[in-house]
């Protein structure tokens, strides 16, 4: 049977980088295709060719068996491939009708809008995928899973037979993933093909037929998931096999010695009033869907956002927080949840990167930075989170995921802190950087640093905490600990106690 | 054998490595469309070589070069600062009213500055503490100081200063003329502060990304505002200059010069929108505008034309900047 799509043998170089080296890739109609690889394996580069954004140096690209010639986004969409990116590309202040029909609006006989026609074929193709999306509300209004529906409509609209998914449930909560899910398999029975990429081993083996798993730049292997394991994909992934994800069952934490007491704290007049203990050297989690208030609770706490009551102890002392500045002061850092938004000055160096907040330690009696002293401290940083850079000198843009968290986490190194807020630290970072990443935060504890762990991912929680709190609707609905700290109770709590 | 050969292809390649990094500041570009500009001002005028017409050429830029300071601080940051012309003016104005009325100049001199200080500040206050953009906050005190310059002196220029406070405009110093002095210090001060202090990190920091710069736990807040005050310092710095170069306190001076300024600055490679760009620069792009007016001056070109060839070569050098810069 001639595959729905064939890439033959790509491969793609960039000036001094060779991106892919002879990759083939069989996607037939009605199967859901799997590629998995670490960041920087290549996953990305042959998406990007696969719609026209980039070319390939050699190989083509088959289209139920004709090889097509992209020189352009539009005639990858032309030749009926529809992608689903990461970022939407949705236009946020405008409908899911108004979005749908962007710039091929329907139009009656007088050449105006055809609102009416444009509603109803919305609603069809919202049917076909048997979802129910308000159609005249702000795209902004809506949640993230509405929003990537109406870009699944939006890929259907354009006649698409090739549906690529880039990680498309980073972004979703466990039970918007599963609708996802419901819809591509709707998706499967009316033979599209689908590539799905994600870090998540266990979507791929819910709703994947076969995977191809890429490293460095080549084809790996490919196989049909029935005849597979998480544990071989891992291995083939990162070429070595990954031991234990999470560093070993060791608390540091204790309980006698309380760090950071929230007596009461309430972000907004009507929200409710949270109060929570931070003990030394423990990891506390913050478990919960998206949304329900646990970025918001640490925002607050780092006075990033202003609280309307605070009643806050610092290792015993009473304290205020009113700025990230004073948090820092008191030795509290955020890493924050978007790290590229939030959390680095992409046009700096990793040096300046890390040593952004603790450059007062370089000056002498005259305010001027001693450069010397600041290039060897943020190299000493640098190899102690094993950021992998040519020099502390590399703008920070250039680095994978991982290796930027990890300077992220660097620049708080830099501080003698007592508690770090890591919010979501491994979103969209690869199975390798991921461990590493974890035994930094090991290691923090085991000096006796705190750490507040916001994630949305439960292994995460499950693997790495001493404590989790579990956040429901702006509010801790539980603290679990010991034996009570397992997947169901942490699911019973954060969704309301509805579920059991 | 072997060893030997291969030492000129290290050097070359040494070389290549240079170049490729000089490449990446954004110093590198505007230089070189400066010494474009500038040989072919001297082959097209025989004139415009002479010392005492690069002296001139120097003094009538030192005024928008030292205001481009203050608008590089501004424009660094993300923001931007279009009342630094009638801040200029009004400070100019109070120095020369306080002469006539008898304070002494040293002191005139400091209120006036304090003055355009104060201005920058108000300006500040509503960028850092009320949140509001930075081009509808100068827009409006631009009015503002216009204004109260014209209400100062009820409209009319103020003269009759005391010669000694002619040095600042027209003096000198060791041979070398007082603005072009003043001028090297304030660049001095500004290359020291942007890029070997503290502050200066953040001012890049905040133009990168303010959001991370605040998280990481700078205060942000009180960094803008010291910005728009150096931005008024700079400006009340340049109408000394100024009023002392005319021995008249004119409240309709610095008309444009905001648009200079910030030429000045994007053509000295800083990104319009922050984060990237380097004081040198600034001055190398003062000195390109100074260089193409003084030229076009010599041949005789209309000053409209002029205007029109200004304009065109801003865009290009943007456009070629653009293109070259990741």
């Amino acid at each position: 049977m001639t595959p729905l799509l064939s890439l033959r043998h790509i491969s793609k170089s960039f000036p001094g980088v060779r991106a892919l080296t002879d990759v083939s890739l069989d996607v037939h109609a009605g199967e859901v295709h799997a590629l998995l690889g670490e960041n920087g394996a290549g996953k990305s580069t042959l998406m990007k060719i696969l719609c026209g954004i980039y070319r390939q140096d050699e190989g083509e690209i088959n289209i139920n068996g004709e090889v097509c010639n992209f020189h352009g986004y539009q005639d990858a969409l032309n030749a009926g491939i529809g992608i689903i990116f990461q970022e939407f590309s949705l236009i946020p202040d405008l409908d899911a009708v108004d979005n749908i029909f962007l710039g091929r609006e329907l139009r009656n006989r007088f050449g105006l809008r055809d609102r009416r026609s444009m509603i109803a074929e919305a609603q069809h193709l919202l049917d076909r995928l048997k979802v129910s999306i308000p159609l005249d509300r702000p795209i902004a209004d809506l949640s993230v899973a509405d929003q990537q529906f109406i870009e699944i409509a939006k890929a259907l609209s354009l006649k698409a037979r090739i549906l690529i998914l880039d990680e498309p449930t980073a972004t979703l909560t466990p039970s918007e993933a599963d609708h996802l899910f419901t819809i591509m398999r709707k998706l499967r029975e009316q033979q599209v093909g689908m590539v799905f990429i994600s870090h998540h081993m266990e979507e791929i083996f819910t709703i994947c037929d076969r995977v191809t798993v890429m490293r460095d730049g080549e084809k790996v292997d490919d196989c049909d998931v029935v005849s597979t394991t998480p544990d071989d994909l891992i291995e083939k992934m990162v070429g070595r096999r990954v031991e234990n994800l999470y560093p070993e069952q060791r608390s540091d934490a204790d309980y006698n010695d309380v760090v950071l007491d929230i007596e009461s704290l309430r972000l907004d007049v009507n929200g409710p009033e949270h109060s929570l203990k931070l003990y030394r050297g423990e990891i506390l989690g913050f478990a919960g869907l998206v949304g329900s208030g646990r970025t918001e609770l640490a925002m607050g706490l780092i006075g990033a956002t202003r609280p309307v009551h605070a009643k806050i102890l610092m290792e015993g002392k009473p304290t205020k927080l009113l700025h990230p500045a004073t948090a820092l002061k008191q030795g509290i850092g955020l890493l924050p949840e978007s790290r590229k938004i939030q959390g680095l000055i992409l046009p700096f160096s990793c040096r300046e990167n890390i040593t952004l907040n603790n450059l007062a330690q370089f000056q002498s009696a005259l305010p001027l930075i001693k450069r010397r002293q600041e290039s060897s401290t943020a190299a000493d940083l640098m190899k102690a989170v094993r950021v992998k850079a040519p020099s502390p000198e590399t703008p920070v843009g250039n680095l994978s995921g991982g290796n930027q968290q990890k300077v992220v986490i660097a620049r708080w190194l830099g501080h003698q802190c007592k508690v770090l807020i890591f919010d979501e630290p491994t979103r969209g970072i690869d199975v390798g950087a991921k461990s590493e990443i974890y035994a930094l935060m090991k290691e923090l504890t085991a000096r006796g640093v705190s750490i507040i762990m916001i994630s949305s991912e439960l292994p995460e929680i499950l693997g790495l905490c001493d404590r989790a709190a579990v956040f429901y609707q702006g509010q801790i609905a539980a603290e679990l600990q010991g034996n009570d700290l397992n997947s169901q109770s942490i699911m019973h709590h954060a969704t309301g106690g509805l579920s059991s | 054998m072997s060893q030997l050969d291969s030492i000129p292809g290290n050097t070359h390649q040494l070389l290549k490595m240079r170049l490729a990094s000089w490449r990446r500041t954004p110093i590198f570009y505007p230089l070189i469309g400066f010494i474009v500009v500038f040989i072919a001002m001297s082959t097209i005028n025989d004139n415009f070589l002479t010392i005492s017409n690069q002296a001139n050429l120097v003094r009538q830029t030192s005024i928008i070069a030292i205001i481009a300071v203050g608008m590089s601080l501004a424009i660094l940051t993300g923001g931007i600062d279009l009342s630094v012309g009638p801040v200029m003016a009004l400070s100019g104005t109070v120095m020369a009213g306080l002469m006539v009325a008898g304070v002494p100049p040293s002191l005139a001199i400091l209120l006036g500055v304090l003055v355009g200080a104060g201005f920058g500040a108000f300006n500040g206050f509503f960028v850092a503490f009320a949140g509001m953009p930075p081009i509808i906050v100068t827009l409006a005190t631009m009015g503002i100081a216009r204004g109260l310059g014209l209400i100062y002196t009820g409209g009319y220029p103020i003269s009759g200063l005391p010669p000694e406070f002619a040095f600042f405009g027209r003096g000198s110093l060791a041979g070398i003329e007082t603005p072009i002095l003043i001028m090297i210090s304030v660049y001095a001060l500004g290359f020291l502060l942007l890029h070997h202090t503290a502050t200066g990190r953040y001012l890049y920091a905040i133009g990168g990304n303010e959001e991370a710069t605040r998280l990481s736990g700078i205060r942000v807040s009180r960094y803008k505002l010291l910005v728009y005050t150096l931005s008024g310092t700079t400006a009340a710095i340049a109408g000394l200059i100024l009023t002392s170069r005319l021995m008249s306190g004119q409240p309709n001076a610095g008309i444009g010069f905001e648009l200079d300024a910030i030429a000045a600055v994007v053509l000295g490679g800083a990104a319009i929108t922050g984060g990237r760009g380097m004081i040198l620069g600034t001055l190398v792009g003062a000195m390109l505008l100074g260089v193409l007016n003084n030229g076009l001056n010599l041949m005789g070109v209309s000053p409209y034309l002029q205007n029109v060839i200004k304009g065109l070569i801003i865009l290009l050098a943007i456009y070629i900047s653009r293109k070259r810069t990741p």
